[in-house]
Parts: C-alpha cells; structure tokens; sequence
C-alpha cells in the first residue's frame, strides 16, 4: 500500500555555528522516502542522524536546500504552521521517552489529541484504541514513575500514533531498553506500519532495530554513503 | 482553557514547592485585606464616632471662627436670630460657645476650652443632660482623659479663669457632675463643658455662641452670618492621617507581596531550567512557542488563585471572628494617636477591597511569571528537548 513520497529531502546542508567557524552536520543529503516505509537512518555518532530527524519534523530548519514533508516546504513553513505540521501528521518518539510525568498514561497520550479540539468521546475512543495498540489499557491511570522503561516506551509509541500521523519519528527508541523490551515495542511500531500505512523514520545505531527495516540508510560526516532496500526484514 | 488545566496539573504535581509559593503568597494576599480591612474599619468608626460626638451633620461657624487658631475664638461670636433658636429648640440644631480658660487643679494651672453646651441637645452624644441646671452651684462635665490629665473625679471642685467679653478677669469654681467616655480626642482632651446660659453669662454673650452644630433632622439651609462646613471639610483631617496610615501600611504589604512574588519568580525560572525536555516536547507534540510561553505563565499565575483559596479558607474564618469581636485597641485608650481610637476597632471589608487585592495577586503574579517565561520563545526546541540550554 505505498503511495507516493511522502518526505522529499534535495541537497540538505544544516550548518551550526561553533565560536566563529561553524561545524557541517549534513553536506548536500538528497533523500526520497515513501509513505508507508519503515526506514532507518543508521550511522555512527555525529553522522547526522538525528539532525535530518529534527529537520523532517520541522524542528529545525535547513542551512540550504529543500525538504519537503507532505508538500510543504520546512523552510517557509511559520512557527505556527509547523506546529500545525507537527500536531497533525508528525509523532515523535524519543530515547528518554520524554513523557509529561505528572500526567497519568491516559492523559500524555491524550494531550496530542487536546490540540485538535476534538469531542471528549472521539479523544477517549482514540486513546483506548492506542493503548491497545501497545497494550497498556490496564495501565491508563499509572503515572510514568510507576511504569517500566519498555512501559513508557509503549505509552510513547501509543501518544505518538494516536492521532493517526502520516509519519513517526523515531530518535534511537530502543537505547534504554532491555533486548526483550526493545523487541517487543519494534514489533508494535511494524505492527502499525502495517496496519495503519504509517512511515516509521528510526535514527539508530541498535542492530535489534536494523533487524526491523525495510530500507537502511547508512550515513557518515552528514552525507549518505550507503541506501539499501532489505527484503527479509523481521516482523 | 488547555493551559489553565495543565497549569494546574503541573502545580499539584509539583507537591511541596508550589504550595510554600502559595503559602507565601497567601499571607500577603490576607494581610493585605487584614490591614485595609482594619484602616477602613477605623476610618468608618473615627467618622462615625467624630460625627456623633463632634461635628454632626456638618456645622454652621461664626466667620470669625477657625478651629485651628486659638486667637480667633476671643471674637468668634454672634447672637443667635429667632430662626436659629427655633431649630435649637427643635433640637435640630446644637450651639456651642467657646472660650479659652485657665483651669487650676490640685493648684496646677492647666490651658483648657471652655464649651457651653445646651444641656438639652439631643444632636451630638454629649451626655449635656448630666449638667443640672441650677441649684446655686456651677457644674462641669469632662472626658476621661482629662480628667486622668487634671487627675478629677466626679464631685471634685475645680476652679475656672477666663476672660469675659470685655477682657475683664473672672473666676469660678464648679463641681465636676460627670466623667464621660468618648474616643474622639477633639472632645475629650483639654475640654472642659458647661451649660451653655451658665457659659453666656461668664462671658457676658447672651444668646450668643460660636458654631451650630446640625442634627440629622435640620433642614439643610443656608444661615445668615453663619458659614456651613461640611463634613468633608470637619473630617479631612481624620481622613488625612488614615491615609498616611495605610500608605504607611502598604509599604509593609508591599515587601510580603515581594517577597512571595521572587519566590514565585525563582521557581518559575528554575522550572524553566529543569523542565527543558518538557518543554522540547510539548513542542514536538504540536504546541507553538506562544502556547508553551502562555502555559508556564499560566502556570506561574495559578499560584496566585491556590493563594486566594488557601488564603479564604482560613482568612475567611479569621475575618469573620475579628469582625464578631473586634480587633482590641487598649492601648490606645490614652488617646496616643490624634484620632480617635474605640476601644475595639471593627474591620470592614468592603467587596472592592477584596476584588482590588484579588486582582493584585493575580495580575502581580502573572507578570512574575511571565518574565522568566519569555525565555521560552527564544529555545530552540532541538536544544530544548536535549536539556543543554543554560
């Protein structure tokens, strides 16, 4: 069920400035991904991975270039309008889970939804859906303190796809979980990407996730030096 | 309505910090309803009190007379017209004759005002009625105060100099019918009150006196020879010191207000410094700068409507026992201050006294909120979602 390319990315330079020289985290990266993918981008340390993640997110902009994300270019986008970006197509899924820890599970995967006005019943509906997604129906009034770290991961995974977004990024999602954990919320994440058609963008260096992708792209010093399509990939 | 729900999410979750915030800023937030309360409790009994016992409905004065010149009274007098005398003797309105006199008790010389008063005036408070008529001897009624300072009993004797119309040199002893208690100073220190035909005789001023004092049934009107003082005017003074006293007050206030405000400030910025990823996230989820800014101001102002609602729950019922009981004020029966003092003042708190503070604390708060909170908009998110901002 893939249809079209989704993120557009045509010689990305990010430059960030240090004393009064400035250091190149991506050098001229061109990059196509399709909806629907389970992609990943893989690299050493410093190589620009999670750059290119907070730029495909609107998070930060281009130095030069152009990245296109559903048709609208981040560079021109206004504050305004790439939190609308944000909120309605792009769920973000960190390392450190980054969960709102005085809200109880059912509210940090409800705050996405608070934005987009929607009526109590569709917001309750969509959350429980979520939780079931990843599991943690039984678990809706638990503060994050009170769950494990392959617990929060799940609630993030479930607040990042409850509004259905287009696209999930995902910043190294399995680096503070055991084998076990890490194998069973990337089996959640494929589990949606197959149900739901979402694109799934991993910035890892964790072999478990690599295992996951369909398509592997290796960067190094902010340029791609290797894109692969992986045929076998686990479910 | 988002913001306000997670403001106070974050502030209850935030357990003991927020609630010494709120603490803090609720004994302002009560002190300074205490303290206005307490002031315009006092003005309104000190109005009431000097007006009852002092200036009545406003007063009708001999042109010569002012109060604040003591030269003036020697030729601040006139004789009362028919019409005038009606009124008094409808008990509309009360004359009062003033002289200076010399008074000598125990042997001392003491400077005193000599006020004839109408026995039978039913205007001012003044028990007048305690001063018999005549039995062939010449009565006085004082305040407890002077009689403390003249150190007088009822039934004593005291002996009276003064000088009659004509300047001549006169003196009489009279017996001390009543030591009355009046809050108001102006009445009570170094006034002594005698019958006002006993007083117009002294003087050789028959018929005549040197201000009328209105009752609340005198109609209102202009009198020949007489100018009329309003309130306004007899109680400015009073109002004067009383606003001296809450601006006096307010600087007290004003320094709790402070030091609540920096506390709120100084977690406002250290929750800003520790809750960057939070930040970075609500960002990421979809929420603009402004919001994130609109939300810890939010935030930070809420402290100001958990102070109100810590501060009513047991200002409430403070306010409400001071209110049955009066605050006491002993100390001050010796008339220290130069207004008067009762006893026990009685606070008022007035719907505009509790709306203006209300609107202090919050708005006050909101500010110190929203200055650290500024930072926000200027974070980058990436950065903000690192916590590495410093």
């Amino acid at each position: 069920m893939k249809n079209g390319t989704i993120i557009s990315i045509d010689k990305l330079i990010k430059q960030f400035p240090v004393g009064k020289s400035h250091f190149t985290a991506l050098n001229g990266l061109s990059l196509n991904i399709e909806r629907g993918e389970f992609m990943g981008l893989v690299g050493p340390s410093g190589s620009g991975k999670t750059t290119l993640l907070n730029i495909i997110g609107s998070l930060d902009t281009p130095s030069q270039g152009t990245v296109a994300v559903l048709d609208q270019s981040i560079s021109s986008l206004s504050h305004k309008q790439s939190s609308k970006l944000r909120n309605r197509h792009i769920g973000f899924i960190f390392q450190t889970y980054n969960l709102l820890p005085v809200y109880t599970v059912y509210e940090n995967v409800e705050f996405a939804l608070l934005l987009q006005k929607l009526s109590a019943s569709v917001r309750k509906k969509a959350v429980m859906d979520a939780l079931e997604w990843v599991g943690l129906t039984d678990k809706i009034k638990s503060k994050p303190a009170m769950l494990s770290g392959g617990e929060c991961q799940r609630v993030a995974i479930a607040r990042s796809m409850v509004k259905r977004p287009d696209i999930v990024l995902a910043d190294e999602p399995t680096a503070n979980l055991d084998s076990k954990n890490s194998h069973h919320i990337l089996q959640t994440m494929k589990k949606l990407n197959k149900e739901l058609n979402t694109t799934f963008i991993f910035a890892t260096h964790d072999e478990k996730v690599m295992q996951y992708l369909n398509r592997k792209v290796s960067l190094e010093d902010g340029q791609i030096v290797k894109d692969e399509i992986i045929e076998n990939s686990k479910n | 309505m988002l913001s306000l729900k997670l403001a106070f999410k974050n502030l209850l979750g935030a357990g003991l910090r927020t609630w010494l915030n709120v603490l803090a800023l609720s004994f302002a937030f009560v002190l300074i309803i205490f303290y206005n309360g307490m002031i315009d409790g006092w003005n309104r009994q000190a109005q009431r009190d000097t007006a009852a016992w002092e200036t009545g409905e406003g007063q009708f004065w001999h042109p010569a007379y002012d109060k604040y010149d003591p030269f003036t009274i020697e030729d601040a007098h006139a004789p009362m017209s028919e019409d005038i005398l009606k009124e008094v003797n409808n008990h509309t309105l009360a004359p009062v004759l003033i002289s200076q006199a010399t008074a000598y008790p125990q042997g001392r010389a003491m400077g005193v005002i000599l006020r004839g008063i109408d026995p039978e005036q039913e205007v001012l408070e003044l028990p007048s009625s305690k001063l018999p008529q005549s039995n062939g001897t010449d009565y006085a009624i004082i305040g407890k105060n002077m009689a403390r300072s003249a150190n007088l009993e009822a039934g004593d004797k005291l002996l009276l100099r003064w000088r009659d119309k004509n300047g001549t040199f006169d003196a009489r002893e009279v017996e001390i019918a009543e030591i009355f208690k009046c809050d108001v100073p102006a009445v009570d220190n170094g006034q002594v009150y005698i019958a006002l035909s006993n007083l117009q005789e002294m003087l050789a001023m028959e018929n005549e006196a040197t201000l009328l004092v209105a009752g609340a049934t005198f109609e209102m009107r202009e009198l020949d020879g007489w100018d009329f003082k309003d309130n306004e005017f007899l109680l400015a003074d009073l109002q004067q010191i009383i606003d001296s006293k809450k601006v006096g007050g307010s600087v007290l206030q004003g320094l709790l207000l402070i030091i609540a405000l920096i506390a709120i400030f100084d977690t406002q910025v250290l929750s800003i410094f520790r809750r960057q990823k939070e930040i970075g996230t609500y960002i990421a989820l979809g929420l603009t700068r402004a919001q994130v800014v609109g939300i810890f101001t939010v935030e930070g102002g809420a402290h100001s409507i958990l102070a109100i609602l810590l501060g009513s729950a047991y200002g409430i019922p403070l306010f409400l026992l001071l209110n049955k009981n009066g605050i006491g004020m002993g100390y001050a029966d010796d008339m220290a201050f130069d207004i008067p003092v009762a006893e026990a003042i009685f606070p008022y708190y007035s719907l505009r006294l509790i709306l203006i503070t209300i609107l202090i604390v919050i708005v006050t708060a909101t500010i110190v909120s929203y200055l650290p909170a500024r930072k926000i908009s200027k974070m980058k998110p990436t950065d903000a979602l690192k916590g590495k901002l410093q």
